[in-house]
C-alpha cells in the first residue's frame, strides 16, 4: 500500500475563489492510500515545494498528488522537488483543478464537488504508480529546416553560426520565399530584394549550410535529437555541377507559355526556368509538365544550346535520407484564393489585383517592368482604389476569422508609393480599421495620410462592377459620413488575407506536430515558449506560427534557431521512461500495434513462451524503448489488451476511471 | 442416429457410380482428400461429419482415407473453418481445409493478423449456393425431422423434401437460408489452392437495409430493441467462441477480475456490455461471416452489431470489405491525411 500525500494548491484566487480548497485536503484524507492532506496558498513556490519535501521526508510518503495546474505547466516543478526529498519523481500526479475546473466553472458548491472527484482520480492512480527511471538517448548533431524563405534562411544561418550542420529544404527551385517576390518593405522603404540577396548568398556559401531545392520532405521518423528523414530531391533534368547559369537554354527554350509563378501568373516562363534572376542555386529546372521534349519527345534545343552539357533528360528524383536531431518548420504562407469572393469582380477584371500581383507590377523585374500600368490595356491609370480585409476578419466561413496583420501596413506603402512616383493618381483605401502597431510604424501610415494625401475612407466596400468602357465601378460606404460613395477607378488592389502554406497539413501530419483549425501550427505555449511546437524537437519560425511581419518573422527566426541550438548543444537527453511494453502472454502477434505505431517502435520477434506450462514459440510484439514516445495508441489498438503503457497502465486509468465514477 | 449416418453414406455409395461431371461436391472433395493424404501433401484433412441430427454437421478433423467415408457437405454445413486453422497452423504438416466462398475472407484476415499460417493450409474451395437456416425450417412449422433430402442445392433442384414423423414436408431451399446468405459477398473465393463445385451469388437483400432502420430509430427506441433482443443472452460465449476475429490468448470475458465473469449480473445493462464491447473489439477485422448470429441458440441478431461498424467503415473510410485483401493496415488502423475529422465522427452519431 502507498503513503499517499494531497497537496492542494490555492493558486492565489486562481483556483481558492471558486474551490473550497480545505474541503478538497480534508475530503482527500479518507481515500485509500492518504496520510497526509493539506492546502497551501501557491505550492509551486518556494515554501510551497519545501512543504512538499517536508511531509514527503516526515511522513514517509510514497507517492503524491498535487492538486494544482495543468501538469503541462508545473509538473516538471514537482517531480523535481519530490526528486530532492528522494522520491521517485514518476510517483508525482497532479489532479489539474483549475484549467480543467476552477477556471471553467462558476458555482463554487459544483466546483469544489469537481475539484473532489479530480483529486480522487489522481490518488487512485497514484495507489497504482510504480517507480520509472528515464534511459537516455543521443543527439544528432544537425537540424533541418524546411522552407527556404526569410524565416528558414534566417534559422539555419542562426544554426549555421552556432557551429552546427543545417539543411535547408526548400520545395520551389530557389531559396527567397516570398519576400524575394516584394518589391520594398516597410516602414523604412528598403528594396525587398536588396536586403534578402546578400542574406540568400551568405546561406549558400555558408560552409556549414546544406541548400535543398525543388526539393520536400517525404517522410519523418525517429524523435527528437534523433529524427530520420526522407527528402524527395525532384529531378531538375539539369545537372547542378555542370551548369554555369548562363541562362541560353530559357531564352532559346521554345515553350515559352507557362504563367511564371514568380510573377503570380501575370507574365510567362519558359519551360526550363529558373524563377528569378537573384535565384540560388542560379542552376535553371526543367517543369517536365510544359516541356515539349518531356510531353511529345521532339525538341532538346536546351541540350543542344547548352554549352556545359548539363541538361539531364534521364535525371531521375533522388532520396536523401538524414539524420537530425531538431526540425525547424518555416513554411510561410501564400494568398488565399479569391473564388467565394466574386463580388470585387477578381475573377471577371484583369484590373483587379492582388496586393501582391501589385507587388510584382511595381518591381522592376516585374511583368510591367515596374510601370504602373492596367493589365487589360497598358494604360496608366488614374484613380486607384485598395479594399482592406478581403478574407481577413471574417465573421462568416468564406474567410478567415484573423487578422492579416500585415496588409495595413503593406497597403499604406503602396499607396505611399504610387503618390510618390504618380503624383497625378489618386489613391483611396477602405478600411475597417488601420491596425498599425510596431516600431515607426503609425508614423508611417500618418505619412501617407498627411503628406502623401492619400485618401482613407473608414468603411467597406458591397461590390466591384466592371464597366462596359473598362474602368471598374466601386460600391461602398463611409461610415464616418454615414453616406454611400460610388467612385469610379482603374484599378482595384485586394488585400487578400494570408494562410499558411497549405502543404504545411502533410508536413505537421509527418511531424505529428500540432496545428489549429487555420492550419497555423500550435505552440507549446502562446505566451512562454511561442517558437516549440508541443512535439519536442520540432521548432516554429515565421507564418507557418501565426500572420507576422519581416522583422517579426527575422526575430522568431531566429528565437527558434537558438531552442534548436539549445537542443543541439546536448551531448544525451533523457528519455521519457513511459513507453509501452507488451504482455507475452497476452499478446497473439497480430501487428495492429505495429500498424497504429507512428513512430515504427515496434517489432515481431518469435519468442519461446511457457503460458501455464504450454511451452511454444510465438510472435511477440517487441517495443523499442528509445523510439517509443509514449503516445498509447497500440495500448488502446491492441484487441488483447497485451499493450501496457507505463506510467498511463491499463489499470490506471480504469481505476481513475473507477474513482470517478464511484 | 446411427440410422440417419447410414442413410447418407448409402447415398454416397450410389453417388460413386455417377460420372465425375454428375458427382456431388462432397464426392469430389472427398475422391481429392483422399489422393491429397495418400501422397503425403496434407496430414490431415478439416471438414464436417455428420452430426446427431440430420441437420447439424460438425466440424471434424480427418486423418485417414477411411476416415472420409464419413465427411459431409451440404447446405448444413455453415461452420466457417477458418477459426480452426489458427490451431491447425500448429500442427505438424499441412491441413486441408475446405473453405466456402465467405469463408476465405476470414482466413484472410487471419493470415494478416499473422494467426493462421498459409504454408500449413491446404485449401480447397468448395462451392457454395447458399447454406440453411434450420431455425427458419422449424418456424414454418416443419417438427419431428428425421430426414431432409435436396440439402445439396443443385441447378434442377431448389426444394428441401423433409420427412418428418407427421409425414413428408418440402420447402423452397431460397425461403430457408441463412441470413447471412441473403446479403451473400459473392461466390468468388479469395484464396484457394484449388477450387471443387460451384458456387451461386445468392444475394437478394440490402446488407444495410435492418441497420438503417435501426438507425432511424429514437434512441429509447433502440436502447428498447437491443434490451429486448440481448435480454435473451445466456452468456454460453457461442459468438465469441466461433468467431474468427475474437481470437485473444487470453478474453477479457474470462478474466476473474472482470466485473461480468460472475454468474449474476451486477446490474440490467452487464448482458448488453459483453455484446457491445465484443463489437468494439472486431471492429474494422470482421468480415461479416454472420457465424455469430448462426451460432447464438437465442437467435439474437448479433450481426447487427458488426453490420453498423461496417457500415460506419463504408462511409467515413470509403468501403471496405476485411479479408477482402492482405493489406496489413485496415481503415481503423491507419491514419491519413484524408481520414474524416472526429468532428464529423461526433455530428452523426
Amino acid at each position: 500500500m502507498q503513503r499517499v500525500g494531497v497537496f492542494v494548491c490555492h493558486c492565489g484566487s486562481n483556483i481558492a475563489a471558486t474551490v473550497d480548497v480545505k474541503k478538497v485536503a480534508e475530503m482527500a484524507l479518507m481515500e485509500p492510500g492518504v496520510v497526509h492532506a493539506e492546502d497551501y496558498q501557491y505550492m509551486c513556490s518556494e515554501a510551497g515545494q519545501a512543504r512538499i519535501q517536508e511531509a514527503i521526508r516526515e511522513k514517509q510518503l510514497t507517492g503524491i498528488v498535487v492538486c494544482s495546474c495543468s501538469p503541462r505547466m508545473h509538473e516538471t516543478t514537482f517531480r523535481t522537488a519530490a526528486q530532492r526529498a528522494g522520491l521517485n519523481p514518476y510517483m508525482v500526479e497532479i489532479a489539474n483543478i483549475r484549467e480543467h475546473c476552477s477556471w471553467i466553472h462558476k458555482d463554487m458548491e459544483e466546483a469544489t464537488k469537481k475539484a473532489v472527484l479530480l483529486m480522487r482520480a489522481a490518488v487512485a492512480k497514484v495507489n497504482l504508480n510504480t517507480p520509472l527511471r528515464p534511459g537516455e538517448s543521443r543527439v544528432t548533431k544537425r537540424a533541418l529546416v524546411i522552407g527556404g524563405g526569410i524565416a528558414g534562411i534566417q534559422t539555419a544561418l542562426d544554426i549555421a553560426d552556432a557551429g552546427y550542420e543545417v539543411d535547408i529544404v526548400e520545395k520551389t527551385p530557389s531559396i527567397g520565399g516570398r519576400m524575394s517576390q516584394l518589391d520594398k518593405t516597410f516602414p523604412t522603404l528598403d528594396c525587398s530584394a536588396c536586403i534578402l540577396t546578400p542574406k540568400m548568398v551568405e546561406a549558400n556559401a555558408h560552409e556549414r549550410i546544406t541548400i535543398y531545392t525543388y526539393s520536400e520532405v517525404e517522410k519523418v521518423t525517429g524523435f527528437v535529437g534523433d529524427f530520420t528523414v526522407d527528402i524527395r530531391k525532384k529531378a531538375r533534368s539539369v545537372d547542378m555541377n555542370k551548369c554555369t547559369g548562363c541562362g541560353v537554354c530559357q531564352e532559346k527554350c521554345p515553350s515559352k507559355k507557362t504563367p511564371s509563378e514568380f510573377n503570380r501568373g501575370l507574365s510567362t516562363r519558359s519551360a526550363i526556368y529558373t524563377p528569378f534572376a537573384q535565384a540560388i542555386p542560379n542552376v535553371p529546372v526543367i517543369d517536365r509538365e510544359h516541356c515539349i521534349k518531356f510531353q511529345t519527345g521532339k525538341c532538346g534545343v536546351c541540350a543542344k544550346v547548352c554549352q556545359a552539357g548539363a541538361i539531364d533528360y534521364e535525371q531521375k528524383d533522388e532520396i536523401i535520407t538524414q539524420k537530425y536531431g531538431a526540425i525547424v518548420v518555416a513554411t510561410g504562407f501564400d494568398m488565399i484564393r479569391l473564388d467565394d469572393y466574386d463580388e470585387y469582380a477578381y475573377s471577371q477584371s484583369k484590373d483587379v489585383v492582388t496586393s501582391l500581383e501589385l507587388e510584382r507590377i511595381m518591381n522592376a523585374a516585374g511583368p510591367t517592368k515596374g510601370h504602373l500600368e492596367r493589365l487589360s490595356d497598358g494604360k496608366a491609370p488614374k484613380e486607384i482604389v485598395f479594399i482592406q480585409c478581403v478574407g481577413s476578419r471574417c465573421a462568416d466561413n468564406r474567410g478567415k476569422s484573423y487578422c492579416s496583420k500585415i496588409c495595413c501596413m503593406y497597403t499604406a506603402k503602396h499607396a505611399m508609393l504610387i503618390r510618390d512616383k504618380y503624383p497625378d493618381v489618386n489613391v483611396t483605401v477602405f478600411y475597417i480599421d488601420v491596425r498599425t502597431p510596431g516600431k515607426n510604424f503609425d508614423e508611417f501610415y500618418r505619412r501617407a495620410v498627411e503628406e502623401y494625401g492619400v485618401n482613407y475612407i473608414k468603411g467597406q466596400v458591397g461590390k466591384v462592377i466592371p464597366q462596359p468602357d473598362g474602368r471598374l465601378l466601386v460600391q461602398g460606404v463611409d461610415l464616418i459620413d454615414n453616406r454611400q460613395i460610388l467612385k469610379e477607378a482603374d484599378m482595384v488592389v485586394l488585400a487578400a488575407a494570408i494562410e499558411p502554406d497549405p502543404d504545411v497539413r502533410k508536413i505537421a501530419t509527418m511531424l505529428t506536430a500540432s496545428i489549429d483549425t487555420n492550419n497555423f501550427l500550435t505552440e507549446a505555449h502562446a505566451k512562454l515558449r511561442p517558437v516549440e511546437s508541443p512535439t519536442a524537437g520540432i521548432f516554429l519560425s515565421g507564418v507557418c506560427q501565426g500572420p507576422k511581419d519581416i522583422p517579426e518573422t527575422v526575430s522568431q527566426a531566429g528565437a527558434a534557431a537558438v531552442k534548436a541550438i539549445g537542443l543541439l548543444a546536448k551531448d544525451k537527453l533523457l528519455t521519457n521512461p513511459c513507453t509501452a511494453h507488451s504482455d507475452e502472454l497476452l499478446c497473439n502477434g497480430c501487428s495492429q500495434c505495429a500498424n497504429v505505431c507512428p513512430y515504427g517502435a515496434i517489432s515481431y520477434e518469435d519468442r519461446q513462451v511457457n503460458d501455464h506450462g504450454i511451452r511454444e514459440v510465438r510472435r511477440i510484439a517487441v517495443v523499442n524503448d528509445a523510439l517509443c514516445q509514449g503516445c498509447g495508441a497500440c495500448t488502446v489498438t491492441c484487441p488483447s489488451g497485451a499493450m501496457d503503457l507505463q506510467g498511463f497502465s491499463n489499470r490506471q486509468i480504469l481505476a481513475e476511471v473507477d474513482a470517478l465514477c464511484r | 442416429m446411427p440410422e440417419c449416418v447410414k442413410t447418407m453414406s448409402q447415398a454416397e455409395r450410389e453417388i460413386h457410380l455417377m460420372t465425375a461431371q454428375q458427382q456431388t461436391t462432397q464426392t469430389q472433395v472427398v475422391n481429392r482428400a483422399k489422393e491429397l493424404l495418400a501422397d503425403g501433401t496434407v496430414a490431415r484433412v478439416l471438414g464436417w461429419k455428420a452430426g446427431e441430427l440430420p441437420y447439424a454437421p460438425q466440424p471434424a478433423y480427418f486423418e485417414k482415407e477411411e476416415d472420409l467415408e464419413e465427411f459431409v457437405y451440404n447446405g448444413f454445413c455453415g461452420a466457417n473453418l477458418s477459426k480452426y486453422m489458427i490451431e491447425a497452423s500448429k500442427l505438424d504438416g499441412k491441413t486441408l481445409v475446405c473453405l466456402k466462398p465467405c469463408d476465405t475472407y476470414s482466413f484472410r484476415q487471419l493470415m494478416k493478423e499473422h494467426r493462421v499460417d498459409r504454408e500449413k493450409a491446404y485449401i480447397i474451395g468448395v462451392g457454395c449456393k447458399g447454406k440453411l437456416d434450420i431455425e427458419k425450417i422449424k418456424a414454418q412449422g416443419i417438427k419431428g425431422i428425421q430426414s431432409i433430402q435436396g440439402a445439396e442445392r443443385t441447378d434442377d433442384a431448389d426444394t428441401l423434401t423433409i420427412q418428418t414423423l407427421y409425414g413428408e414436408r418440402t420447402c423452397a431451399y431460397a425461403d430457408v437460408m441463412l441470413e447471412r446468405c441473403h446479403v451473400c459477398k459473392g461466390k468468388e473465393h479469395m484464396i484457394f489452392d484449388e477450387l471443387i463445385g460451384e458456387s451461386r451469388d445468392t444475394k437478394d437483400r440490402d446488407r444495410f437495409a435492418q441497420v438503417k432502420e435501426i438507425e432511424a430509430m429514437t434512441p429509447g427506441e433502440r436502447f428498447a430493441f437491443f434490451q429486448k433482443e440481448l435480454s435473451r443472452c445466456i452468456r454460453c460465449n457461442a459468438c465469441r467462441n466461433v468467431c474468427p476475429a475474437c481470437s485473444c490468448r487470453k478474453c477479457v470475458f474470462d478474466s476473474s477480475q472482470f466485473d461480468s465473469a460472475q454468474k449474476a449480473n451486477a446490474d440490467p445493462f452487464e448482458e448488453k456490455m459483453f455484446h457491445i464491447i465484443r463489437a468494439f473489439h472486431v471492429a474494422g477485422r470482421c468480415t461479416d461471416c454472420g457465424e455469430c448470429s448462426r451460432v447464438c441458440p437465442q437467435g439474437i441478431p448479433l450481426h447487427l452489431f458488426n453490420r453498423k461498424f461496417i457500415k460506419d467503415i463504408n462511409e467515413f473510410y470509403g468501403e471496405y470489405q476485411a479479408g477482402a485483401d492482405l493489406e496489413p493496415r485496415g481503415p481503423l488502423t491507419s491514419y491519413v491525411f484524408e481520414d474524416v475529422e472526429p468532428g464529423i465522427v461526433a455530428e452523426r452519431g
